[in-house]
């Protein structure tokens, strides 16, 4: 039967809170299988068309010499209607007499996985059509594959175009067997399968004359049988930290109830880090304050005692904290234009944690249609795989069955969300492998791939300065680095070495031998050093073909470097005591094209530390195999 | 109602919303809010003072078009006193200089000069990182497929073909080179849903709202081509039982939307909100 707003009988009072709330439902399947015209079919047959909307449609499509389709209700867009193919997610409106539903009406053609995806993440229920002439095809497979990864279980089969099959009992049979062994190897079940001929509204709001032989329910009657999301309420709190709100004398800990719920005296951990405090009080605002916050609440939190608290980190109590590692195994799916690759940097987001992370290793690429695993050293985009991923610092996460607000993440690259993963199995870090340790593998384990930075420029111009800024930096981020200085190889590796042209050359190469062994241990190797030639500079460079190699040319005009004279050296090269200084008596070629060049006299250590470290940054973010030894 | 209640509606998306907030301030070096002074807007101010602890922490834009309701803009000095907002009102002074405007143009030129523009012009003066918008899903249908963080590129086109992936409490966080994102914490909401919660939580709005001699406004924008509608709907409550029998949709008083079959599809991916 037929409900609209103006004939909703009065809900009685206990029922209020259920009427209110409302569910969000992801309508998948395959390209072509009806779920627009479904969508448009159950909003007109449930009455909550806006006026006037039907008749526009109709114009529309008269005027363009096209035959009326209930499609064409939601694909708004003219690309759509062009294309015959909805592009993204749309949101509707309706309510049966139990309740108000939004209806998400997602995408079955390949090309619009992401948007899929971005569905049915948001959907507690899903509706799922297979065509009843053309049977189950692949996006049948995949999205039910989706689902499951995505954690939506409540699922109604719709099969429909059943006019097209003159509603043979028989042929709904076959594709329920056969689709429901599919739903069975994915740990999925179907509530119903529904036979509809949503063209016609069969079965949709209306019990279909023509299926007699069909006792089930309808798709709203059945819709009305889903309950809301699981409630996290029960869990262990988990309180990812959002933001520290600084605005007057208050210091307060903004973040929402992931999971659980917090109340003022309760003690906290915050991981990683392990540091605790006391709830003290809720900040909220006009007040008065709430005696607790539950899960999906925003909460505004003082503590006791003024800890160090930052965004990223997990509050929960002491009993039940989550774990901390940088390693785990997980199942993911990848919706990215470009391959999911090992040894490339990735950004790993879980809650408001951001951290850099590679794939240590991918186990296996699943087919997600007839879910057989192949061997790859690659995901290509729209696939999913099991793989090990390995953060560069600690996180706090669980496994996904244990709590899946927390035991779920997705996977950036440039701020843009290229795929997510549940977590599957904690990992201790350094998993035993076999054979030679590979370069991929040292990057894996450092989480960036190894590079040589080169600094270049007249004694007192800066160069130990900086690099010693960019060392810090490097190390505090969790990089490994290590610095090369000149002065120090002399004391030691270079202690026979001279000024002469010939001993400057030989100096060069041995520091970028030295350079090339800390790369090859996965360091980022920072090396300073005069290196007045051109040729000896070019020669260090050619034999570190292998890295990543970054020139920085620390630059200062002669007489601000000779004013500095930090180790006194200009003076006493000025007064004959040291022979072939370069700047004075000895040549300094300016390098053509460095990669970096910063002026010392113009700019603080900061600023030039920064300009090393963007360069840097780019490097470890976008080279892809290349690092490869 | 119990303090402790989290599981009515309203209230759920209050906490959503908020959350949306909390996560724009921290991804975003800078973050403006647009302020029409409409029901969708008071909200959001409401909302972001609820996320914030009572004070926004970052500036309101109004976008003066220079053809609002008299009423208007006594709500703007009498809202900005009660929230404390700090406030930066632009006018495009260009178009008003050449003419621009609604005796001689048509709706959706002037709409896009005096509100599109005017926004553009407010951008690359402040740069900033993002915009906080009260568009709601339910609205029309191009703003069904909107995110919660949507990109905007540097001409503040939207690439509604492209839209980047939104799951589990993931958004875009980075805008594309010279654009922006616009932040959206109202989009789960319904007309309803927001006059529901000006009632619960006694939001100031203005009174061109509520049934003067038969006629109230349900969206408010320039004076020339908004139209009240026929209601006896004389204040809140009466208007949230008239929203729950209403098939009208909300903007049928606007005139821009329904210039040709796609000018709100044409205004939104030149930038309007």
């Amino acid at each position: 039967m037929s409900t609209s707003p103006s004939t909703l009988p009065a809900a009685p009072v206990s029922e209020q809170t259920e009427d209110h709330r409302r569910m969000h439902v992801v309508v998948v399947g395959h390209v072509d299988h009806g779920k627009s015209t479904f969508v448009g079919r159950l909003l007109n047959d449930t009455d909550s068309l806006p006026n006037g909307k039907m008749d526009q449609v109709r114009r529309n499509c008269a005027a363009e010499g096209m035959e009326f389709e209930y499609a064409f209700l939601l694909d708004a867009l003219i690309e759509e209607q062009e294309q015959n193919i909805t592009i993204d997610t749309t949101r509707i409106f309706f309510r049966t007499k139990k309740r108000a539903y939004a209806i998400i009406d997602a995408p079955g053609h390949k090309e619009f996985l992401k948007n899929m995806v971005t569905g049915a993440a948001s959907a507690s229920a899903a509706l799922l059509l297979i065509d009843a002439h053309e049977g189950v095809m692949d996006q049948s497979r995949r999205h039910a594959f989706l689902l499951s990864l995505l954690g939506v279980r409540q699922l109604v089969v719709l099969v429909n175009k059943m006019d097209l099959v003159d509603q043979s009992e028989e042929t709904y049979r076959r594709i329920v067997a056969e689709y429901s062994a599919f739903l069975k190897s994915l740990g999925l079940q179907a509530a119903h399968f529904i036979p509809i001929a949503a063209k016609h509204g069969e079965n949709v709001v209306e019990r279909s004359a023509k299926m007699a032989w069909w006792r089930g329910p309808t798709v709203t009657e059945a819709l009305d049988t889903f309950t809301h999301e699981d409630d996290l309420t029960c869990l262990p709190l988990r309180l990812p930290v959002s933001d520290i709100y600084r605005f007057d004398h208050r210091r307060i800990v903004a973040g929402r109830v992931e999971a659980g719920a917090i109340r003022p005296g309760e003690e906290l951990v915050f991981q990683p880090g392990g540091r605790r405090s006391v709830a003290k009080t809720f900040e909220d605002w006009p007040g008065p304050s709430r005696d607790v916050v539950g899960t999906g609440g925003s909460a505004s939190v003082t503590l006791t005692e003024q800890i160090f608290v930052e965004r990223g980190q997990i509050a929960s109590h002491a009993t039940s904290q989550p774990r901390v590692g940088r390693e785990f195994r997980a199942r993911v799916f990848w919706l990215g234009k470009e391959p999911l690759v090992p040894s490339k940097t990735y950004r790993l987001r879980l809650l408001t944690q951001n951290v850099e992370a590679v794939v240590a290793k991918i186990e296996k690429v699943t087919d997600a249609s007839t879910l057989a695993s192949v061997p790859s050293d690659s995901v290509p985009r729209d696939s999913i795989c099991e793989i090990i991923v390995r953060a560069t610092r600690p996180i706090a996460f669980d496994l996904h069955h244990e709590c899946p607000v927390t035991g779920r993440f997705a996977l950036e690259e440039g701020g843009r969300i290229h795929g997510g993963g549940i977590i599957l199995e904690a990992r201790s870090e350094g998993g035993k492998g076999s054979g030679k340790v590979t370069a991929a593998e040292r990057t894996a384990r450092a989480g960036h791939p190894p590079a040589v930075v080169w600094f270049t420029g007249l004694s007192g111009s800066g160069k130990s300065t900086v690099a010693e800024l960019v060392e810090r930096r490097l190390f505090d981020a969790g990089r490994n680095v290590i610095r090369v200085d000149g002065d120090d190889l002399r004391a030691g590796l270079n202690r026979d070495l001279g000024f002469s042209a010939a001993d400057r050359a030989e100096s060069v190469r041995r520091a970028a031998a030295v350079a090339g062994l800390h790369a090859n241990a996965g360091q980022i190797a920072l090396v300073t050093l005069i290196a007045p030639l051109a040729a000896d500079r070019a020669k260090a460079r050619a034999a570190l073909a292998n890295h990543p190699f970054i020139e920085v040319f620390v630059d200062a005009p002669l007489e601000v470097c000779e004013r500095r004279d930090v180790k006194g050296l200009y003076a006493k090269a000025r007064k004959g005591e040291i022979a072939e200084f370069t700047g004075i008596s000895s040549p300094y070629e300016t390098p053509e094209s460095p990669e970096v060049h910063v002026r010392t006299d113009r700019n603080t250590t900061e600023q030039a530390a920064d300009q090393v470290l963007q360069a840097i940054d780019r490097i470890l973010a976008g080279k892809g195999e290349d690092w490869e030894v | 109602m119990s303090r402790t209640a989290q599981n009515d509606h309203l209230t759920r998306l209050e906490q959503t919303s908020m959350h949306i907030f909390r996560e724009a301030f921290a991804n975003f070096r800078s973050l403006c809010m647009p302020w029409s002074m409409g029901k969708d807007s008071n909200v959001l101010i409401w909302l972001a003072r609820k996320a914030f602890c009572g004070k926004i922490p970052f500036p309101l834009l109004h976008i003066d078009t220079t053809y609002e309701f008299p009423e208007m803009y006594e709500f703007r000095e009498k809202a900005r006193a009660i929230h404390g907002i700090d406030l930066i009102v632009r006018i495009n002074e260009d178009a008003i200089r050449r003419g621009v405007g609604y005796a001689t143009h048509d709706p959706v030129t002037v709409t896009h000069e005096l509100k599109t523009v005017a926004l553009k012009q407010a951008l690359a003066e402040y740069k900033w990182d993002a915009l906080v918008t009260g568009i709601r899903r339910d609205e029309d249908p191009t703003r069904a497929k909107e995110r919660w963080f949507s990109p905007r590129t540097a001409d503040s086109t939207w690439d509604y073909k492209d839209q980047p992936p939104e799951f589990w409490g993931q958004f875009a966080s980075v805008a594309p080179e010279g654009g922006h994102i616009r932040v959206q914490p109202l989009l789960e909401w319904t007309e309803l849903d927001i006059w529901e919660y000006i009632r619960r939580e006694n939001i100031p709005n203005p009174t061109l709202y509520f049934s003067r001699n038969g006629k109230r406004f349900r969206s408010l924008g320039c004076h020339p081509i908004t139209h009240p509608v026929e209601s006896p709907a004389s204040n809140i409550d009466e208007v949230i039982e008239e929203l729950r029998r209403t098939k009208v949709s909300e903007r049928a008083g606007r005139a821009q939307d329904h210039v040709g079959r796609n000018s709100m599809q044409e205004l939104r991916a030149k930038g309007f909100m």
